[in-house]
């Protein structure tokens, strides 16, 4: 639905060159909801105005439901009748809501509605019918001014999905708000997306979100995509950054020569009692360091910790076994290099 | 000086005043209005980009700013004639009154279209809005008591201004002060002036800061409260009146 392809986008500022986008390749499909997380600086707001062409790549393609966007541009800085037509099917949510404030709350969900050239009792039926969707239909006559946060950011999706837009951007739709209000808005966004077939694309720091409502994500580091897939797919993957960020465990080692351990189980080897197994067939002690279990894209999830007594070396066999019950076995490296992204949660 | 000669002295200058004060105002809100949206639009980085257009609609609104009324009202003796077909006389300082006020104007909306959040910009460009949309949508009524405050300033610093438009014949409260209170020495007759006009230009302001506050919806939960934002708004101008006065 949305794929960008050699996408890059580079800043000049005083004669300096600043890289945001590196050629990145991006693929969301119909109908998913596709997480881009990374830190700030890390060119996810880049990448996300790139997709309805508020920021002009400096060279790459943009494809929005089959329509090459970059083409539709044209030369000038100024976006033409046939690029703010396209635009018009692709809805926006903002971190900060970007309501006008001279409008009432119905005013603004029919603002894009004006645009489109609708007329004023199709307008309001249209707004009144959003906003009774986002459940804020007794608010109607009210000023942004008087919404709290959440409910502005109710406003500001009613609004993005005046247009019948079949996909949705988000940036950063919910890092102004807190963690309540934050589920309630990432909720809504899931429950437009199954009723309406509504593909989404957010951009964000916060793994939860990713967690929660998330069918794929994409990790970006300096510009480019560093891992991508379908959270599944992800939390297979060996060493995944995104997958240990996502489902972090903790524990380092107790000494020197032990391994350590991250066992992930997913599907039927959860219901296995393999670390009891383990501990049998080889007569090793298991020490079990940090674990959790979890629901991640619906997925239920275990991740687990462990630490064997003895070198690599000394482990293949029983790590062998562990691998042979259907489990995802990564060994944690002494030195602890950290993954990229377990810093995050400190904004 | 009686109280009844200086009444039949004051009513038709208050007139005058109000006469030239109202249509300069109204022609340097419509002429100042698109010049300081243009020069939000056409700065680096706005939405029309265009680097020359900017720099020479900001040093015209430099340079006029600049002029001392009275010598504006000189130099475009010229032209006033071939608008109003005369140079002197109340219409004819209603011209440089005006254009003296456009500029002055635009500054101010300048100022105020720069206040609007950009991200409102953007959110119209997300939804496939043009300029044009975004100039009556967004721009125009995000800043409209910002606006509305402006144009308060704008009329406050016209009447003074329009003392000097005696020299042309115009007549006016200042004309009057200047002619009986200074050169007649009839103190008393200046000071009733003084007192009017402190009287207007406070009913002014107050009708002014009034309907500011009407349009802005602002709620108390966020943002900065109307009254600082009014403030904001006429601080420079207040200088600027005492400048050219």
């Amino acid at each position: 639905m949305i794929t960008t392809s050699g996408l890059t986008k580079v800043y000049r500022s005083r004669g300096r060159e600043v890289t945001a986008l590196d050629g990145v390749d991006l693929h969301v499909r119909e109908g998913e909801v596709h997480g881009v997380i990374g830190q700030s600086g890390a060119g996810k707001s880049s990448l996300i105005r790139c997709v309805n062409l508020l920021e002009r790549p400096t060279s790459g393609t943009v494809t929005v439901a089959g329509e090459d966007l970059t083409a539709l541009a044209g030369r000038g800085p100024r976006a033409g009748r046939e690029l703010r037509r396209a635009r018009s099917r692709i809805g926006m949510v903002f971190q900060h809501f970007n309501l006008l404030s001279s409008r009432t709350v119905q005013d603004n969900v029919e603002l894009p509605l004006e645009i489109l050239g609708k007329s004023g009792k199709e307008r309001s039926r249209k707004a009144l019918e959003l906003l009774d969707l986002v459940g804020l239909a007794d608010r109607a006559k009210a000023h942004p001014a008087q919404l709290s946060g959440g409910q502005k950011q109710r406003v500001g999706i009613a609004r993005a999905l005046a247009g019948d837009p079949k996909v949705l951007l988000s940036d950063e739709a919910t890092s102004a708000l807190d963690p309540e209000t934050t589920r309630s808005i990432l909720q809504l966004l899931r429950d437009l997306n199954r009723q309406l077939g509504l593909t989404v694309l957010l951009i964000t720091h916060e793994m939860d979100v990713v967690k929660s409502i998330c069918d794929s994500a994409a990790l970006m580091a300096k510009g480019r995509i560093v891992e991508s897939g379908t959270v599944g797919e992800l939390l297979a993957t060996p060493g995944s950054a995104l997958a240990s960020a996502l489902f972090p465990v903790g524990g380092g080692a107790s000494g020197a020569d032990r391994t350590v351990l991250d066992v992930t189980f997913h599907g039927e080897a959860a219901a296995q009692p393999v670390v009891s197994r383990l501990a049998r067939t080889y007569h090793i002690d298991v020490s079990i360091l940090g674990a959790a279990v979890d629901t991640v894209g619906g997925l239920q999830v275990g991740r687990m910790r462990i630490e064997l007594p003895g070198r690599w070396e000394d482990n293949v066999v029983p790590v062998g076994f562990l691998r042979e019950q259907g489990l995802q076995i990564d060994v944690v490296e002494p030195e602890g290099h950290e993954p990229v992204l377990v810093k995050e949660g400190a904004k | 000086m009686t109280w009844s000669e200086m009444w039949s002295l004051l009513e038709p200058e208050c007139w005058n005043t109000a006469y030239m004060v109202g249509w300069s105002t109204l022609l340097a809100v419509a002429g100042g209005l698109p010049l300081g949206i243009l020069l939000v639009l056409s700065e680096r980085g706005g939405l029309l980009q265009n680097v020359v257009v900017n720099k020479v609609l900001g040093q015209v609104v430099n340079i006029t700013r600049s002029m001392p009324f009275i010598i504006l009202m000189v130099a475009l003796t010229g032209f006033t004639r071939s608008v109003t077909g005369t140079s002197i006389g109340r219409d004819a300082a209603i011209v440089p009154l005006a254009i003296g006020a456009i500029p002055f104007f635009a500054r101010l909306v300048e100022t105020a279209v720069r206040e609007v959040d950009g991200g409102l910009v953007e959110a119209v460009q997300s939804m496939g809005g043009n300029t044009l949309t975004i100039v009556r949508k967004v721009l125009v009524p995000e800043a409209l008591p910002s606006l509305i405050a402006s144009a308060t300033t704008t009329l406050v610093a016209l009447i003074g201004y329009s003392a000097m438009a005696g020299t042309v014949g115009a007549g006016g409260l200042g004309d009057l002060a200047v002619r009986y209170g200074y050169q007649r020495f009839e103190t008393g007759l200046m000071w009733v002036i003084v007192v009017i006009l402190a009287v207007v230009i406070s009913l002014v302001q107050f009708a002014g800061d009034y309907a500011a506050r009407a349009v802005h919806h602002r709620g108390a939960r966020s943002g900065p409260a109307p009254k600082l934002r009014l403030l904001k708004a006429r601080e420079p101008a207040a200088a600027d009146v005492t400048e050219v006065a």
